[in-house]
Order: structure tokens, then C-alpha cells, then sequence
């Protein structure tokens, strides 16, 4: 056990309520320096609560705080920033309008006087040689029109620069949410060379494989406690999911869906990319569950929302036959009304069938919430909640619900699990494996190949088109690799 | 495995298109204040001239200044709906005090400037809506300025009339104060370290807070701008028209709301352009009335033709926004 002195931060009983809600329960928790400590929970455990208070953003309710040994009294951003703890949030926290260079600015108070833009323009693009080679981000870009793995990019990036204050300590939460396979890895490689070097890092990830390759420690919460605490080596993924608890083992859905197989129904997609130029192209059928894979931005998204287009409007090269409902995923600016409840935000797609006379009936509304409340387990006490009093995972459930209940036949997914936990995962899959039988058909766009898993047929776009065409006894996470970076091997 | 043509990654062609887009909403009030020139050139060659612009431009400062006022609170996600009668207020403070008892009517309009700040202060702590607090505010000024002048009169202090009717060489006076303006809040607010934290106070509030910086105190300064400017703006009026008025300034509120949606900025996120709501500001100035006068509208007609105007150019923007999304 490391000694005392060697912490970078160490909180004794930490405690926070919200409400009646108690987020957090007595909570000891430390880092010491040189170690990069993997944290892990369902959502809604208390890991974001308690990295809250690690940055300084939430004061805990009771409980002590001390940083390198001497006890903090007035812990605020400020001073955790000072001491040289940074924290990169699962929100996307770059301001939209402002070029990266300036977002670079906001983080270092330090970044001032003539040639300050040089300055910060160069402090950032260095650090993103450093992590990411090949970025392709220019410090002149503006955040908002960078996609949302590049602003991922870039906000990793921005907590590892360094002007004035020290740099002891990241909180990275979630980091490869938005990531595509081969960034993921470089970011990761760089926290190890971080680490390496003497730094400490929180990993906070729902892909457990990357806490478990890259943490030295692992912690697992649970229900605002801290249920196990012991080194990576000592854990392995099931030991770590039966810690987390809950979530059945993922030879389960393996062996599920073999048994569900479908007969194959009526057409319900066909559709080429714009810039496919030989005869491949992508076809769905009722009840199947058609995934899109290859590295992120390639072109599955647009295909979605040509699809999505073709459905309201006939374009050449897409045929559509049936309705048509897309799940975001980036949830918080294409997905969720945030001044509306979760009942709204649910039944918005299906406003037709929630109509008596001109108006929408709060009762038909009301009834549709409830149904899916029970259906896919909403974790809320009402529905009328404003959504945002939903953690991540249950907003994204209630997107789904927005989709699942309406007459859509077709359902389009663009990579929604990202940043969800496996409890919330699992759930979400057997729903769209229940509703796959039915005779739904799902095109599901995901960054995690685990994800393909669930799939019938796999595509692997590259630049726009699809390079592959893969069954899902021939998936394998190489065979993806290989089509996603393929040149004319 | 297939052969990969050269070609652009996809994920870089929505990222310039985006880039084409903003370039194209950026040279927009450019655009339309040149064709608002055009027009008046085609309808009457005679006032492009150092005489024309001059009198054409007459009231584009007080109107480019109020402009900037507002974009100070816009860049922050709020709204100013009292700009126009405090103009009002400071002109009539300027007309009567700063004429009379200099020193008194200096500590009132720098005392008006920290009551802006403390409205800032006010929105911030309690959360409220600035459309309400300002709505309720402009009330408040109007009443002061018919408290200090209760009928048309008073007079402009000889040192201001002498600035606004300064006749500089080639170029009218207006052009000049304009470029003036519009560099030094560019520079102050697009250039300068701490202009990147107001505008992104706008952009991404919470990540702005994370990062340690304190929300009261953009959002103070912020208001205390636009308090700054509504004061240059009610002084420069009261140097061209040499006397003041309670209502002299009620038509600014819109005109400023205009003008910096004109110039490219946004309601909400931030995004604003000084540069831009200077142009737009003196696209509003020009379209207002000497347009007008030329194409033989009749007076009557003038506020509505001016309205179609606005909103034929702020479809256009709108149309090209959407491109960008």
C-alpha cells in the first residue's frame, strides 16, 4: 500500500445528497502519484459525483478532502486546477463558437498578453501531434464544425497541455465514447506514457477491456459506494461485472440470438452510398438487424440520414418502404428537447397517434410514457420530470422509446450506446433483438464492435463506401480492422 | 479487399463546407450593404459623394453605437430591450447636466453605466430573464428622461457638437467614426484573451465555470459594456441633433437588435461579429431613409417598406444558416 505522502488526492467519507437521493455514501477514495487508477459502475453509481468533487465542480455534503496530505477547506475548480487536477468531462465541454486555439485559452488563465493566439495555438497543436498523429485538426477550426470524435480529440488533448499550473492529475470520463478503434488506442497508449512518466489518471470507462488493459488499480462503485478496490491484474471482466453487479455474461447474447434467427421478411432497405462506385450496396429486410461498422465518420452516418430523407422524400439509389425513426447519437444537440419533460421527449415522433381532435391528449401521452417507463425501466419517479433530471444511460432509454414507440418499422441507430453503461447496454439489446422478432428492422450504426455482435449482416464503410460485407459467423474484430484501414492488400 | 480511389477523407468535406457556409454568412452584411449602396448609386448618382454620405450616413454612429451595446449583451445569451430609451435617457442627461453642471452630469451617466452592471449582476445572481428585467427597465429610463426633460429642448455641449460636425479630408466623418468603432471592438472582443471568455461565456456557460472562470463577472462586464456604448451612443445623437428629447431614441431597441442579427451574430451561443453589426448597423441607417426617400416612397410608407427590407435580408441569412447545418 502506498504511503500517505505520495497521494495526489485522497477523500475520506465523502458523502453528497441530491435531494432525497443520496449520489454518494461515505466514499473513501485515493490516488496516489505515478498510478493511473480505473474506475468503474453502472451509470448512476456515483463515479461522475465523485470525480465532481475530485475537480473541485461539486462540494461533498460531508467528508474530508485532502490533496498531497494537507487538508483543503475551501476545494473550488480554481484551486483543484492550481494544485494541478484536471478533469476532462463526459459532456462535451468546448465552447461551440470559439476556435480550438481559444478554447485552448479558456483553460489556461495564463495564456495572455501580445501572441497569446500564437501561444495557445501552438500549445494545442503540439499536444495533438503528441496523442493523436494524423489528426488532421487545425487550431484555427471552429469547435462547432469539428465532428464529435474530433472535439473529443481535442479536449483529451486540451487537459494535457501545460502553461502555469501543474499537471499532476487527469480525470478522463469516458474518453473513447466518441472515439473510433484506432484513436481510442492512441489515447490510450498516451495516458500510459503519461503515467509512465509520473503523472496519475482516472480512467472512467464502460469499456471495461480498456479499464482493465490500462488501469493499475481498479475501483468498482455501486449504488454511491465504493464496493471493491484492488489491483487491475487481480480483476478480470467477469469478476469485474459480477462487482459491478447485475449484468448477465456476454456469451448469453451470443447464444440468444443464434436461437431467434428470423426468416428473412419483406425488403425494407435498399441503398447505396453516394459514393459507392462499384455494385455493393446495403440491403435490409424485415426483422433484421443490419450493423455499420468501420472507423468513426466514414460515411455511416450520412447513409443513415439519407435513409432517413429517402423516407419522407424518393431519392435515387435509396429505397425505403416502410416508416422510418432515427435514434441520435449525439444526444445532447440531435436528440433531446431539454426544456421537455421525458413524457414529451418520448412521444414526439408518434404525435398522430397521441392526438384527440386538434390537440394532444396528456392522457394518451401520459400512457405511452408509462407503458415504456415499465418496458425498458426509465429510472425515474415521474415522467413529467424535466429530461435532464435523467443520468446519460436513462436518457438515451427514453430516446429509444421515442423510436420503439412509434409505427416506424425501420429503426436507425447512429452509434446511441456511446458513454451508456453495460447494464444499460444489455437491456437496450434485448429490446432490439425482442423487437428484431417482431419484425422491425434496426440499422445500427456503433464504434464498439461488441455491438456487431448483436448484428445479422455487417457493412464496413471506408471513405463513403462499403468496403465489406460481412455475415455475422465471419465477424471478427480483426476482419473489421483490416477493411476499416484496408488499402489493396 | 477492394482498391481505395484517392480521394478526400469524408469526414473533412462537411467541416469546409461548413467553413464555405460561415465565410458566406460573414461576407453577408457586406454584401447587403453594398447592394443597399448599389441601389442608391443606380437611383440617384449624386449622393455618392463626400456631401451625400455625409448627410446619408448622418445618424449611422449613434446607430452603429447602440448596435454594439446590444451585441455585448447578445454575445452573452441575454437581451436588451431598454437600449433604445436609455439612449434616451443619455441624451437627455447629455442635453441638459453635461451642458450645464459637467461634473454632475459625468458622475449620472457614469452611475448609469454601473447600474447596467449591477443588472448584469442582478440576471446572473437571481437567474432571471434579461428580457424581463430590461423590458421592466426601460420603463425606468424613459421616466428618467422625462424627469430630467420633460419637453423637447436643452441643448448639445459646444465640445460634442464640435466632435460630431468635424469635416476630416475625403472621407465623411461617419465612415470614419464607423471603421474606428468596428476595429476597436473587434480587437477588444475577437482578438484579446479575455474578449475569447465573454464571447465563450456565450458559447458554453458551464464549460466556462469548469474551467474557473467567474460567470458574474462576464455577465457584469458584459452589461457594463453595452451601459458604455449606450452612453457613447445617446452622446454622439445629442451632437448631431443638438437637442434631445425624452423618446428621441425609442426606435433603437429594434434597430440595435437588427443590426447585430444583420451583421451576423446569434440570439443564443456567442456568436457575434462587431465588425459585422457595424455593417449592419449602416446597412439599417442607409436603408431607413435615404433608400426610401430615392425610390419615391411616400414617408407614410417608410417604417413598412424598412420592415420588408429586414426581412428580406434576414431570410437570406437564415436560408444560408441552414445551408451550415
Amino acid at each position: 500500500m502506498p504511503e500517505a505522502n505520495t497521494d495526489i488526492i485522497r477523500l475520506n467519507g465523502a458523502e453528497k445528497h441530491f435531494g432525497a437521493v443520496r449520489a454518494l455514501n461515505g466514499v473513501d477514495f485515493h490516488v496516489v502519484s505515478g498510478e493511473c487508477v480505473g474506475l468503474v459502475g453502472h451509470n448512476g453509481a456515483g463515479k461522475s459525483t465523485l470525480m465532481h468533487m475530485v475537480a473541485g465542480t461539486l462540494r461533498p455534503d460531508g467528508g474530508e478532502i485532502a490533496v498531497r496530505g494537507n487538508a483543503e477547506i475551501d476545494y473550488s475548480v480554481a484551486r483543484a486546477l492550481k494544485l494541478g487536477i484536471r478533469c476532462v468531462f463526459q459532456e462535451l465541454s468546448l465552447c461551440p463558437n470559439l476556435s480550438i486555439a481559444e478554447n485552448t485559452r479558456i483553460s489556461h488563465p495564463a495564456l495572455t498578453g501580445l501572441g497569446w493566439r500564437r501561444k495557445a495555438a501552438n500549445l494545442i497543436a503540439a499536444k495533438l501531434d503528441e496523442i493523436f498523429p494524423d489528426h488532421g485538426i487545425s487550431a484555427d477550426d471552429i469547435a462547432g464544425d469539428l465532428s464529435i470524435g474530433r472535439r473529443q480529440m481535442v479536449e483529451v488533448a486540451r487537459a494535457f497541455t501545460v502553461t502555469g499550473d501543474p499537471l499532476d492529475l487527469v480525470i478522463l470520463d469516458e474518453p473513447t465514447s466518441s472515439l473510433d478503434a484506432h484513436t481510442a488506442g492512441q489515447l490510450l497508449a498516451f495516458v500510459r506514457r503519461f503515467v509512465a512518466g509520473g503523472g496519475s489518471c482516472i480512467l472512467i470507462s464502460h469499456v471495461l477491456g480498456e479499464v482493465l488493459q490500462n488501469a493499475d488499480r481498479i475501483v468498482v462503485m455501486r449504488d454511491g459506494k465504493v464496493v471493491a478496490t484492488d489491483a487491475a491484474k487481480a480483476f478480470d471482466r467477469d469478476r469485474l461485472v459480477a462487482t459491478m453487479g447485475g449484468a448477465e455474461a456476454r456469451e448469453k447474447i451470443a447464444a440468444e440470438i443464434a436461437a431467434a434467427r428470423p426468416a428473412a421478411g419483406p425488403l425494407r432497405v435498399r441503398a447505396r452510398p453516394e459514393r459507392q462506385q462499384d455494385g455493393k450496396e446495403l440491403v435490409a429486410h424485415a426483422g433484421e438487424i443490419i450493423g455499420l461498422a468501420g472507423l468513426a465518420g466514414h460515411g455511416q452516418t450520412d447513409l443513415l440520414l439519407a435513409i432517413f430523407k429517402a423516407a419522407q422524400r424518393a431519392r435515387t439509389g435509396i429505397e425505403v418502404t416502410a416508416p422510418v425513426a432515427l435514434v441520435a447519437g449525439d444526444r445532447q444537440s440531435d436528440g433531446i428537447f431539454p426544456q421537455w419533460s421525458i413524457a414529451e421527449n418520448i412521444g414526439i415522433r408518434s404525435l398522430a397517434r397521441l392526438r384527440k381532435g386538434l390537440l394532444i391528449s396528456p392522457r394518451r401521452e401520459a400512457e405511452l410514457a408509462e407503458f415504456w417507463k415499465q418496458k425498458i425501466g426509465i429510472r425515474t419517479p415521474d415522467m413529467t420530470n424535466n429530461i435532464f433530471s435523467l443520468s446519460g444511460g436513462n436518457q438515451q432509454k427514453a430516446l429509444f422509446a421515442r423510436a420503439l414507440g412509434s409505427d416506424a418499422e425501420i429503426v436507425l441507430m447512429d452509434d446511441p450506446m456511446r458513454g451508456v453503461d453495460i447494464g444499460t447496454k444489455l437491456e437496450v439489446y434485448d429490446l432490439v433483438r425482442e423487437e428484431a422478432a417482431k419484425g422491425r428492422t434496426f440499422l445500427w450504426y456503433t464504434t464498439e464492435t461488441e455491438e456487431l455482435d448483436n448484428c445479422d449482416h455487417i457493412h464496413v464503410f471506408k471513405n463513403g463506401r462499403i468496403v465489406a460485407n460481412l455475415t455475422r459467423d465471419e465477424l471478427t474484430e480483426e476482419k473489421i480492422i483490416q477493411s476499416s484501414f484496408g488499402d489493396a492488400a | 479487399m477492394t482498391a481505395i480511389a484517392p480521394g478526400t477523407t469524408p469526414s473533412s468535406s462537411p467541416r469546409s463546407s461548413a467553413a464555405r457556409a460561415r465565410l458566406l454568412r460573414s461576407l453577408l452584411p457586406a454584401l447587403s450593404l453594398a447592394l443597399v449602396l448599389l441601389a442608391i448609386a443606380w437611383l440617384n448618382p449624386r449622393a455618392i459623394s463626400y456631401f451625400g454620405f455625409s448627410l446619408m450616413l448622418n445618424l449611422a454612429i449613434p446607430i452603429a453605437l447602440a448596435t454594439i451595446a446590444q451585441m455585448f449583451v447578445i454575445a452573452g445569451n441575454e437581451l436588451d430591450l431598454s437600449i433604445g430609451t436609455f439612449v434616451g435617457f443619455v441624451g437627455c442627461v447629455t442635453a441638459t447636466w453635461l451642458k450645464d453642471a459637467p461634473l454632475l452630469g459625468v458622475v449620472v451617466l457614469l452611475g448609469s453605466i454601473g447600474v447596467y452592471a449591477l443588472l448584469g449582476a442582478l440576471i446572473h445572481l437571481r437567474n432571471l430573464p434579461s428580457i424581463v428585467v430590461t423590458l421592466g427597465m426601460s420603463f425606468v429610463w424613459q421616466g428618467l428622461a422625462i424627469l430630467v426633460l420633460p419637453k423637447p429642448g436643452g441643448k448639445a455641449p459646444d465640445w460634442l457638437l464640435g466632435l460630431m460636425a468635424f469635416k476630416p479630408p475625403f472621407i465623411p466623418f461617419p465612415i470614419i467614426a464607423a471603421l474606428v468603432i468596428a476595429a476597436v471592438v473587434h480587437f477588444g472582443l475577437m482578438r484579446t484573451s479575455y474578449g475569447v471568455i465573454l464571447r465563450g461565456s456565450g458559447g458554453n456557460p458551464a464549460a466556462l465555470r469548469r474551467a474557473g472562470w467567474s460567470l458574474l463577472r462576464t455577465k457584469i462586464v458584459l452589461f457594463a459594456l453595452t451601459g458604455l456604448f449606450g452612453v457613447l451612443s445617446g452622446m454622439a445623437l445629442i451632437g448631431i441633433t443638438t437637442s434631445a428629447d425624452a423618446n428621441i431614441g425609442n426606435g433603437y431597441t429594434l434597430l440595435a437588435i437588427a443590426g447585430v442579427i444583420l451583421g451576423g451574430g446569434e440570439f443564443v451561443g456567442g456568436r457575434v461579429s462587431p465588425i459585422g453589426a457595424v455593417l449592419g448597423a449602416l446597412t439599417l441607417a442607409l436603408a431607413a431613409s435615404p433608400l426610401l426617400t430615392f425610390m419615391h416612397i411616400p414617408p407614410d410608407w417608410q417604417v413598412a417598406a424598412n420592415g420588408a427590407i429586414l426581412i428580406i435580408v434576414l431570410a437570406a441569412r437564415v436560408l444560408i444558416s441552414r445551408r451550415e447545418r
